[in-house]
């Protein structure tokens, strides 16, 4: 790209939508200027760029802003192709099914989202049956990905579907302990759970995961005043 | 020698966005309309997941969910770019397409299954939801710019059946009046060639959406005859 090209990230430090971009950046070594957003008092800037969803993350790019965490996925690599790895493969069909499942991750993530309004005792079950429905099915996919046992999880060749799963299951232990049951199984799981359990060992990955007990108080905070993600 | 088959549902606004970007590339393909209430078994094994259309079947190799086809057609047949070359501008339609498909088309949806007393609310998000779309149109012939893009083929929807329906019910929510520059858009719209191949019979909408229907609770009846997703379920 060009000499000045100035990238800045507006973001929230537990945002599972902002994990994925900072990730994406830090994996394609893009350097990048991080602003904190405090979501009860938006920035002008923020509501400026993104006047109609009024959310992070959104990526600025010499002065133009990008919206939606899975478009800036893609803006990103196409962008800076040369920069490291590719996020996304060559071929278009391998290119349907990683946007197929990163669609599906999506909805699983707003299945465990349900986990924490503060709802009576059968919505949460409900929504625990679903979440696990939607695991167990994402793990009969990602078999398809990986004939071996367990996902080759190598620095060098993470994808959008490694940013996915770690963003959207990397902080399982933390929602585990606010919501005391489990989210990630590792017996109905097990491709999943050595899948997230590799991700969180890398260091680009240990560069981004918040906090474990300020994102635990947080989320207590969110299950306890029903606050939408 | 490509085989391209389409799995898919007459009524579907997915399906039509699909047939829409196959014609605008001038691509062949065998059209399969599904039995929504018997489903075949081609479908279930090509769609496990979600084991709805549309499918596109290319050379056998199956692609589900309509967002995706229609990328995976650009990408696969380079004449005719539904999508524009800039990385920018690309991230740009990207984002509206999702704003339609997801913002959109759930709120408009709702006011056709509105009971009398839910569709004051329903038609207010639905109004507030078409503004922001008339002003991302602008002065633009089309969301695409001179010729249509991914936004108008996934704006279809607003283009031509709710219209029809809304006529139908006497529903108020899109009108020439509040919304100028999208009814012109539509009108347009409608009238590009690739569109107007792949429309559903207007005659056959109307006799599916009859005007007593405004105001009964045969909500569930009636959508599993059509076999219909619920309002917010698509």
């Amino acid at each position: 790209m060009g000499e000045e090209d100035r990238v800045i990230l507006h973001g929230m430090w537990a945002s599972t939508y902002v994990k994925r971009v900072e990730l994406a950046l830090k994996i394609k070594g893009i350097p990048f200027e991080y602003v904190e957003e405090d979501l009860s008092n938006k920035s002008a800037l923020l509501l400026k760029y993104n006047p109609v969803q009024k959310k992070v993350p959104v990526l600025v790019h010499n002065g133009k802003p990008i919206c939606e965490s899975l478009v800036i996925l893609e803006y990103i690599d196409e962008t800076w192709p040369s920069h490291g790895l590719q996020l996304l493969p060559k071929d278009p069909y391998e290119r349907a099914r990683v946007r197929f499942w990163a669609a599906y991750i999506q909805q699983l993530l707003e299945s465990m989202a349900k986990l924490f309004n503060p709802d009576h005792k059968e919505a949460q079950e409900k929504a625990l049956e679903e979440m696990y429905e939607k695991q167990r099915i994402l793990e009969e996919g990602m078999r398809e990905f990986f004939p071996e046992e367990s996902p080759n999880v190598h620095p060098e060749k993470l994808g959008i579907l490694d940013i996915m799963i770690v963003s959207t299951l990397g902080a399982f232990r933390a929602q585990e302990e606010v919501l005391g049951v489990k989210t990630l199984d590792p017996e109905k799981n097990p491709l999943l759970f050595s899948w997230v359990e590799a991700l969180i060992q890398l260091p680009v990955v240990k560069e981004i995961i918040p906090p474990f007990e300020k994102l635990v108080s947080l989320l207590q905070f969110i299950k306890q005043n029903g606050i939408r993600f | 020698m490509e085989e391209v088959k389409l799995f898919g549902y007459w009524v579907s606004p997915f399906c039509r966005s699909v047939e829409i970007a196959l014609k605008i590339k001038g691509i062949q393909y065998e059209y399969i309309e599904e039995d929504l209430t018997n489903k075949s078994p081609q479908l279930l094994q090509y769609n496990p997941v979600y084991k709805k259309i549309p499918v596109l079947l290319h050379n056998g190799k199956p692609i589900a969910e309509s967002m995706v086809i229609l990328e995976y057609i650009d990408e696969t047949w380079k004449n005719n770019p539904i999508l524009p070359k800039d990385p920018f501008e690309k991230a740009r339609a990207r984002f509206w397409a999702n704003f339609v498909d997801q913002k959109c088309f759930p709120a408009l949806w709702k006011t056709i299954w509105s009971t009398s007393e839910q569709y004051e609310q329903n038609k207010a998000e639905a109004l507030e939801r078409l503004k922001v779309l008339e002003n991302e149109l602008g002065g633009k012939r089309f969301f695409g710019g001179d010729s249509i893009g991914m936004v108008d083929i996934v704006a279809n929807f607003i283009g031509f059946s709710f219209r029809t329906i809304q006529e139908a019910l006497k529903l108020d929510v899109f009108t020439e009046d509040n919304f100028p520059k999208l009814w012109e858009w539509a009108e347009n719209f409608v009238n590009c060639s690739p569109v107007k191949k792949c429309l559903p019979p207007q005659d056959k909408l109307i006799a599916n959406f009859p005007p007593a229907y405004m105001g009964k609770t045969l909500v569930s009846s009636f959508q599993s005859r059509l076999q219909l997703p619920p309002p917010g379920g698509c």
